[in-house]
C-alpha cells in the first residue's frame, strides 16, 4: 500500500463523468457505473492509502456481539460505501471510527481500529479531538436551532479556535458544501427554514468548518427527495478530493454510484441463535458490483436477497 | 337504484344521515363539558364573589398602609405584599440554579440503571408529593430552630424552596429531555465536550419549558400559608429590609383578618386576597407567555 492518491483519485477531475454513463456500457444492473472506472482509471492497479484501518474489530453492546471480526482498510481521499441489510452493523461500525458508540451505555470494542496508524481507542486519546478529525453527518438533517451562520461557527467556536475572520470561514465552508449561493443573503435566519436537502448539506458545511480529515456519513439521503440526493451525491464527489470519506447507505445504486471501494456486510446467525453482522467482502465497488468473490454479496448486489 | 354504490352488499346505500347524531355521542359530550364546568364555574364564582366581596377596600390604602388589628378602615396590606414578593425572589433564586443543576445531572449525567439513580428519582416524585405543612416542621426544626435562624426571610424562603424543588427538578427534567438526542449528537460529534453541548445547546433549547415550570411551581409556593404559620411568621408592620429581617406574607394576613369578627376585617381580608390572586395570575401569564414566545419546532 503506497502512497499514490493521485491515480486512484484521476476521475475526479471530471466529477460529471463518474456520474454519467459511458455510451459503450449496457444498461442493466451490472453495467452500474462506478467512479474510477468512468475515467478509465482500472480499480486493480490503484491503491489504497490507509487512513482508517481496523483488525479484528468487534462491536459489543453489553453482552451482546454487534458486530463480529471485521477487517477493513478506508483509503485517503476515497469514498468507500458500507451496505447490507438492515441490522447487518454497518452503523455500528461506523460510529465506532468517530467514538460515537461511546455514547451508548455499554458498548465497547475488541480489536483495533487505527487512524493513520494510531489506536483511536488507545487510553491516551482525546476524544474531542477524534470527533473534530472525523467529523459525522447523520441520517435526519440535525441542525441545531440557531441561525445558518451560528449553526456552522459552532464548531469552531466549541473547539477554541481563534480564527481571524469567523465570516470567512463561514463562507469557506458553505461554499465547499455547494450551499453558499443559496444561503449567501440569509446567513443571519434560522437553520429551520431551509429544505431539508438544504439542512443536510448544511450539516456536511458546519462538519467541513472544524477541519476534518474523514467524514462518516450515516445515510445521508436517506431523507431526501431525488434531487436533493442526487445534490448530496454531487457534493460528496466534490468533497473526496480533499476529504476521505465514509458512506453507510440502503441504496445499493447510491453506493454503485459514489463510491470508489465498497464493503458489504449481513447478519448472520451463530450457533446459539444469535445474529451478528459481519462483513462479507470489501473490494472495488466495480468488482463488488460486477464480479463479487462470494455468492451472498452478488445475491445482495443483483437484488435476489436482502 | 342507478346510482353507483359505495357500500357493501346489505348496508345501507345512502349516505344521507339517518337520524341526526347518537344520543349516546350527545351525552357523552354534555358529560365532558359538565366535567369541565366544575372547575371553570367554581373559579368564576369564587373570583367575582372575592372581588365583591373586597371591592370596598380595593384602595389605594391597601397597597400603601400597613395591616392593623385595630383600625380595619385605613388598614393595608403593605408588609405582606412586600413581604411576598421578598420571599418569591428570594425562593426563586434559591430553588431555580439548583433545580436545574439537579435536573441536568439527572437528565445528562447519571446512569439510569444505577440503582442509587433510580432511588433519587422515585424519591423526588415522592416529595413533590408532600404536604406543604411537612415541609413546615422540616423548616421549624432544621432552619429555624435548628441554623438558629428564626422566622425570618431567609427562613421562609428557604422553607419554601425546600417545598418547590422537587416540582422545579420535574419540570426541568421534561424540558430537559425534551431536546432531541439528534441536537447533542450533533454537537458532540463536531467535538463539542459533553459540558459544552448541555450549556451551548440543550439548556438555550430547555430554557422557556424550564421557566414555566419554575414560575408556576413558584406561584404555588406563594400562595401557601401552611408552612408559614408553622414557621411562625406572624403580624409584621414593616416592611422586611434584609434576609434575616422578620416579615409577613399575604396568605398570612389573609389567614389572620378572616379569623377577625368584624365586617372590615372580612373585606380587608377579601381585598388582600385578590392582590394575591393578581400576583399569581400576573406569573402565570408570564409562564404562558414565555412558553408561546418561544416554541421550538424541531
Amino acid at each position: 500500500m503506497t502512497i499514490d492518491h493521485e491515480s486512484s483519485r484521476t476521475h475526479i477531475s471530471n466529477p460529471a463523468g463518474a456520474m454519467t454513463t459511458t455510451p459503450s456500457e449496457p444498461k442493466g444492473t451490472h453495467s452500474l457505473n462506478v467512479s474510477g472506472v468512468a475515467s478509465g482509471t482500472s480499480p486493480d492497479n490503484a491503491t489504497i492509502d490507509p487512513v482508517i484501518e481496523t483488525i479484528d474489530l468487534s462491536v459489543f453492546y453489553g453482552e451482546y456481539e454487534a458486530v463480529r471480526d471485521v477487517d477493513m482498510v478506508f483509503g485517503k481521499n476515497q469514498i468507500t460505501a458500507l451496505i447490507g441489510p438492515s441490522g447487518c452493523g454497518k452503523s455500528t461500525v461506523l460510529r465506532c471510527f468517530n467514538r460515537m458508540n461511546d455514547l451508548i451505555p455499554g458498548a465497547r470494542i475488541n480489536g483495533t481500529i487505527t487512524y493513520h496508524g494510531q489506536d483511536l481507542y488507545a487510553p491516551e486519546i482525546d476524544i474531542i479531538e477524534v470527533r473534530r478529525r472525523v467529523g459525522m453527518v447523520f441520517q435526519k438533517p440535525n441542525p441545531f436551532p440557531k441561525s445558518i451562520y451560528d449553526n456552522i461557527a459552532y464548531g469552531p467556536r466549541v473547539n477554541g479556535w481563534k480564527v481571524s475572520s469567523m465570516d470567512d470561514l463561514v463562507e469557506e465552508a458553505l461554499t465547499k458544501a455547494a450551499l453558499w449561493d443559496e444561503v449567501k443573503d440569509k446567513l443571519k435566519e434560522s437553520a429551520f427554514a431551509l429544505s431539508g436537502g438544504q439542512q443536510q448539506r448544511l450539516c456536511i458545511a458546519r462538519c467541513i468548518a472544524v477541519e476534518p480529515d474523514v467524514i462518516l456519513m450515516d445515510e445521508p439521503a436517506a431523507s431526501l427527495d431525488p434531487i436533493s440526493t442526487t445534490k448530496i451525491e454531487d457534493l460528496m464527489q466534490d468533497l473526496v478530493r480533499n476529504y476521505t470519506i465514509i458512506i453507510v447507505t440502503h441504496n445499493m445504486q447510491q453506493a454503485a454510484r459514489v463510491s470508489d471501494r465498497t464493503a458489504f456486510f449481513t447478519a448472520e446467525l451463530d450457533e446459539l441463535g444469535e445474529r451478528h453482522g459481519r462483513l462479507v467482502e470489501m473490494d472495488w465497488t466495480k468488482k463488488i458490483y460486477t464480479n463479487p468473490a462470494d455468492s451472498r454479496t452478488e445475491g445482495y448486489v443483483s437484488g435476489r436477497f436482502g | 337504484m342507478s346510482t353507483p354504490t359505495l357500500t357493501r352488499a346489505g348496508e345501507r346505500s345512502s349516505l344521507t344521515k339517518t337520524g341526526g347524531e347518537p344520543l349516546r355521542e350527545k351525552l357523552f359530550r354534555w358529560i365532558l363539558i359538565g366535567c369541565l364546568s366544575v372547575g371553570v364555574v367554581t373559579l368564576v364564582v369564587l373570583l367575582t364573589y372575592t372581588i365583591i366581596r373586597g371591592w370596598p377596600r380595593l384602595d389605594a390604602d391597601l397597597v400603601m398602609n400597613m395591616p392593623s388589628q385595630v383600625l380595619p378602615a385605613t388598614a393595608g396590606a403593605q408588609s405582606a405584599i412586600t413581604g411576598t414578593l421578598w420571599l418569591m425572589f428570594f425562593t426563586a433564586l434559591w430553588t431555580i440554579p439548583t433545580g436545574i443543576a439537579a435536573a441536568i445531572y439527572l437528565e445528562e449525567y447519571a446512569d439510569p440503571t444505577h440503582r442509587i439513580n433510580r432511588i433519587i428519582e422515585v424519591n423526588i416524585l415522592n416529595l413533590a408529593a408532600v404536604p406543604s405543612i411537612i415541609f413546615g416542621i422540616l423548616g421549624l426544626a432544621f432552619i429555624s430552630r435548628g441554623l438558629g435562624l428564626g422566622p425570618t426571610v431567609l427562613t421562609g424562603s428557604l422553607t419554601l424552596a425546600l417545598l418547590v424543588l422537587p416540582t422545579v427538578v420535574i419540570a426541568s427534567r421534561e424540558a430537559i429531555r425534551a431536546v432531541p438526542r439528534s441536537i447533542r449528537m450533533g454537537s458532540l460529534a463536531l467535538g463539542a465536550t459533553q459540558w459544552q453541548t448541555i450549556w451551548r445547546q440543550v439548556l438555550p433549547s430547555a430554557v422557556p419549558g424550564m421557566a414555566t415550570g419554575s414560575i408556576l411551581a413558584l406561584s404555588r409556593a406563594i400562595g401557601e400559608a401552611a408552612p408559614l404559620i408553622m414557621l411562625g411568621i406572624g403580624f409584621v408592620r414593616f416592611n422586611p429590609d434584609g434576609l434575616q429581617s422578620s416579615f409577613t406574607a399575604l396568605p398570612i394576613q389573609i389567614f389572620q383578618w378572616t379569623t377577625e369578627s368584624r365586617t372590615e376585617f372580612k373585606q380587608l381580608a377579601a381585598a388582600a386576597s385578590v392582590v394575591l390572586l393578581v400576583i399569581l395570575l400576573a406569573m402565570n401569564s408570564i409562564a404562558i407567555y414565555i412558553r408561546n414566545k418561544t416554541q421550538k419546532r424541531w
